[in-house]
């Protein structure tokens, strides 16, 4: 009864035309419905829900020639190495450091560098990258930073010294 | 009489609410849907707990494809439309009209300058069939770095973005990195998907916001 309109209340003086009229006012909406829906359905499932997201990284300049590398303490500089296999090796120092293999799961590097944060003042991140390491592990690293809250790292180029730490942990 | 008359009204329900919803809801999802531009790689990238967006206008998204080719894009017809005529005097290479036509409507691309204007001279469904070689990044054959120069040129607002792929190995993205750190940008984003926040860094957060 809802659906009709003014005429209904028009057409309520007369008998026989009011019926005619009542069926002819309501259309059968079951078709616009379905229609409705199916756009609606396909709206929902083709439009993406989470926007792609960034992470913004700020590189220090290119040294010009001749500049001197900025020296650090080396007992608060925390080497981070990626390796292949989504695996990462830390150490701590630079001279004879011990190295030691973690993952990148909850418990693996991201517990090492909250204990580390702890001990050490104003520790000094080295993100080092291995050829064999994939894109993946750089970002999971630079998320790990974020995490932690820590402000201070750096993305270094890794070194055949390095490369060699490394070798010996695998043995 | 009357009960045969109630018999038949009881069934039919009023859709009108419900078709206003659903219409709603249609004009909604369509308006706020964006059609995705069709990209020469598929890249699945990997997730990270940043929650910046992506600028929508003025980006060069520099794609890493799995098997470690790298695409080039930028929006803005009036900037791509300089950025080739631009690049095509730097190489000698020329475009007529219809490719540069072709060129301000195409997204990401992957070919050597060399090739482009046999690739846009292709039909669009060929265009999707090639296999793109990617943009050359070597330090020898480096035309990312024009690429990326002369955007720069025509567009200064740009921002650049990395999207890679979480499979792509490491050393195309330090080609790539090291490409924009010698043309002087140092600050770019790596376009990533959203991951719930740990505990950890909710609790950074939440302390951090407190003294403040």
């Amino acid at each position: 009864m809802a659906e009709i309109q003014g005429g209904g209340g028009e057409g309520g003086k007369k008998g026989g035309k009011v019926r005619s009229k009542k069926t002819s006012t309501r259309i059968d909406m079951t078709p616009m419905v379905d229609l409705a829906f199916l756009l609606l359905t396909f709206f929902v499932l083709t439009s993406t829900l989470s926007k792609p997201k960034t992470m913004e990284i700020t590189l220090p300049e290119k040294p010009k020639e001749g500049d001197k590398p900025p020296e650090v303490n080396e007992k608060k500089v925390l080497t981070v190495v990626l390796g292949a296999n989504d695996k990462v090796y830390w150490y701590v120092g630079i001279t004879e450091p011990e190295a030691k293999r973690e993952d990148f799961s909850k418990n693996g590097i991201r517990k090492v560098l909250l204990e580390k944060k702890s001990q050490i003042r104003d520790m000094i991140v080295l993100i080092k990258a291995m050829d064999e390491s994939k894109y993946r592990n750089m970002v999971d690293i630079l998320d790990e930073m974020t995490i932690c809250n820590i402000q201070r790292y750096a993305i270094v180029d890794i070194t055949s010294a390095d490369k060699e730490i490394v070798k010996q942990v695998k043995l | 009489m009357s009960k045969v008359k109630m018999h038949r009204s009881s069934p039919s329900i009023d859709m009108t609410p419900m078709v206003d919803l659903a219409f709603l809801l249609v004009t909604f999802f369509m308006l706020t849907a964006t059609a995705r531009p069709d990209e020469p790689v598929e890249v699945s990238t990997p997730s990270s707990v940043s929650e910046m967006p992506i600028p929508e206008r003025d980006v060069i998204t520099i794609t890493i494809s799995k098997d470690n080719r790298v695409f080039f894009n930028v929006d803005g017809q009036p900037t791509r439309e300089r950025l080739l005529s631009e690049m095509g005097k730097l190489y000698n290479v020329s475009f007529t009209q219809e490719q540069t036509d072709v060129f301000k409507v195409l997204t990401t691309f992957g070919m050597p300058i060399q090739t482009l204007n046999q690739f846009l001279d292709l039909s669009r469904d060929d265009r999707k069939e090639v296999k793109q070689p990617g943009i050359p990044v070597d330090s020898l054959n480096n035309q990312l770095k024009d690429w990326v120069l002369q955007t720069r040129l025509a567009n200064p607002k740009v921002r650049i973005a990395i999207k890679g792929d979480g499979d792509a190995g490491y050393p195309v993205l330090k080609k790539v990195i090291n490409t924009l750190v010698d043309r002087k940008v140092n600050r770019f984003n790596l376009i990533t998907g959203t991951e719930e926040a740990p505990a950890e860094l909710k609790a950074i957060q939440t302390t951090a916001k407190k003294p403040s």
